[in-house]
């Protein structure tokens, strides 16, 4: 297990390592002095000539990478070219907000989506089934910033039961803070709820027709025992590994939801960072977008060798 | 409902396996009601993308009599907030999608395939170097390469192309790889190294046809990802810019007029799902098909 856990860790500082270059190298290549890039558009000379002696820029690259990485470790990630604010400060004040946007996601996709997917496993073939099932498909091909747009429609404009937009902190108002929160959570987490329902479905059907829960059913357990313990803790590797691989997804997806109800959090940074061509800010954003999901991959790695020693001990989980 | 789409047009070819095969394929997936269904909607998405925009209006004709109108015999679908007509757009975004949905997937093919085709061939030396590669990109979410991309080169249709592509890429390596070693050590490729066939002639007579398969099936995977990622990145603003009508450049117009106007956000949607639906039912049918085994 630890040599496990040792491996996965060092492909995970290699990566980590291939994307700093990389962001890096991206902010170099683009066209232009890279410290005018830096500095904004309308930076005097003079902030230009800081930038520039700031980050070495007049030194050959690798001094220029090892400038980059040492500040970057120590918390310097310069400053935004709209409004001067240090990027870091930036970030630990909308990284929250994306946060409890993503936690309370997953919560609506898992209640969801595992409650549908046992459901339409031990109803196979009759009518929750399809129900569940349909969902499913439908989940898959409707868009999440189009499921956002019809929610706005039908609960805002047309019913006026809930806010279109807007966020006010939960340390300030936690009603008004998830009353604002309920529609973005659950257009974002419908998407995921549809993908681990069919997962769930198909995990559990699995191991419903196999010779462990014929065992406990001959036992002479109750169905509820059997479907709830039995087959169920077995199809939870399953959940695990979907929520890594659908990661990737949860982050564009929590960009378009702060995007469409106008949520002041890391996507909607990232989406005006690139509009304002705001270099400083769009560098930091790659950079810990790429260090967050490396880190979760990682931990969902482990946990996943945690609960099923057939990883662990074939040594990986590629296949 | 079987007349619709392709008819069997094979021809019965002097003692032609591969047709019969073929035929026996056909036969297998017109079975299917949901394959079909799929199949008509691809087909439908496809004469829209093709046909839509010889037959419809400028898409970028203003009518300013018919600002923000309601649906109406003049313009089917209503118009938009400059007196654009719809539908117009509609056939219009439908090529856009099209273009990004096929380009993308293209280019991961043409980059994937070999790729994929020496790295499961010469395993030995080249493969953990591909695949650890492989593992890097993977490390990459699909958003930070279409970000990246667009504050490189800024936003626009080729960025989108270039960011859907190279996210698919690991998907089409790791298939072809697996394909590779599986069939490497058939038998007749064996006796076509007794033969003394040329790693080339092994490859791509051998090796690549027994990859079409599973290459067919994930490129109806990744078309409907791609369509729904160029729809997500124009809304944004990161992708097809406007006046370009995009379906996502659509929905964000719409979205400015919600509470005039609910139609414009409707229509694009439905597009955008019902060309999603129809290649993800296609898929599914394709897979079971080609793999009576994953058939449930």
């Amino acid at each position: 297990m630890i040599w496990f856990v040792l491996r996965r860790a060092g492909s995970a500082l290699i990566v980590m390592f291939v994307a700093s270059v990389l962001i890096f190298l991206g902010i170099r290549a683009l066209p232009g002095d890279p410290a005018v890039v830096m500095a904004g558009e309308e930076a005097t000379p003079a902030v230009v000539a800081a930038i520039r002696e700031e980050y070495g820029l007049d030194r050959p690259l690798p001094a220029q990478y090892v400038t980059y990485v040492g500040q970057t470790l120590t918390g310097n990630l310069g400053r935004s070219t709209q409004d001067g604010l240090p990027v870091s400060e930036i970030l630990l004040q909308r990284l929250p907000v994306t946060l409890e946007l993503a936690a309370l996601a997953m919560l609506v996709a898992i209640v969801i989506g595992v409650l549908a997917g046992i459901i339409a496993a031990v109803r196979r073939g009759r009518l929750p089934d399809y129900l569940a099932t349909g969902f499913g498909l439908a989940g898959l091909s409707i868009p999440h910033f189009w499921l956002g747009l019809l929610g706005i429609l039908l609960f805002a404009v047309t019913l006026r039961w809930l806010p279109a937009s807007g966020y006010v902190p939960f340390s300030e108002d936690p009603g008004g803070n998830l009353l604002r929160m309920l529609m973005p959570s659950l257009v974002l987490g419908a998407g995921f709820a549809a993908v681990l329902m069919r997962q769930t479905r198909s995990a559990m059907l699995g191991a419903l027709s196999s010779d462990y829960v014929r065992t406990a059913r001959s036992k002479g357990l109750p169905e509820s025992a059997v479907v709830g313990v039995h087959a169920l803790r077995n199809s939870l590797t399953t959940v695990v590994t979907v929520l890594g691989l659908q990661l990737g997804a949860l982050i564009s997806g929590a960009v378009v939801t702060e995007q469409i109800f106008v949520i002041p959090g890391f996507g909607k940074l990232t989406v005006d960072a690139v509009l304002t061509r705001n270099y400083p800010v769009i560098q930091a954003v790659v950079l810990v977008t790429v260090a967050g999901y490396v880190l979760v991959n990682l931990l969902v790695d482990i946990a996943y060798a945690f609960l099923n020693p057939r990883v662990r001990l074939s040594g990986g989980t590629d296949g | 409902m079987a007349e619709l789409g392709v008819k069997e047009t094979v021809a019965p070819v002097v003692s032609s396996g591969r047709a019969d095969r073929r035929r026996r394929l056909w036969r297998r997936f017109r079975r299917r009601p949901l394959p079909m269904v799929g199949l008509v909607l691809v087909v439908a998405f496809l004469l829209l993308a093709l046909v839509g925009p010889l037959v419809t209006p400028d898409p970028s004709l203003q009518d300013y009599n018919a600002t923000l109108a309601p649906p109406s015999p003049a313009h089917p679908l209503g118009a938009d907030d400059l007196g654009r007509d719809v539908l117009a757009r509609i056939a219009s975004g439908a090529q856009i999608s099209l273009q990004a949905g096929v380009l993308s997937t293209l280019l991961a093919m043409v980059i994937g395939i070999p790729i994929g085709l020496v790295a499961g061939y010469y395993r030995r030396w080249l493969d953990p170097v591909v695949m650890r590669m492989v593992d890097v990109v993977l490390a990459f979410p699909f958003l930070v390469f279409a970000v990246g991309l667009a504050a490189i080169i800024g936003p626009s249709l080729r960025g989108v192309v270039f960011a859907l592509g190279f996210a698919q890429l690991p998907a089409v390596i790791r298939i072809t790889r697996g394909e590779v070693l599986a069939v490497r050590e058939m038998d007749y490729v064996m006796a076509a190294v007794a033969d003394g066939a040329g790693d080339g002639h092994i490859l791509f007579r051998y090796i690549l046809p027994n990859c079409a398969n599973p290459l067919i099936v994930q490129a109806t995977v990744a078309i409907p990802t791609a369509i729904i990622g160029e729809a997500t990145l124009s809304f944004l603003g990161l992708g097809v810019q406007p006046p370009t009508p995009s379906w996502g450049v659509m929905l964000t117009i719409a979205q400015q007029y919600l509470d005039q106007a609910p139609w414009l956000a409707i229509w694009p949607g439905v597009m955008i799902a019902l060309a999603t639906l129809g290649f993800n039912l296609l898929g599914d049918g394709l897979r079971d098909v080609f793999d009576p085994r994953s058939a449930r």
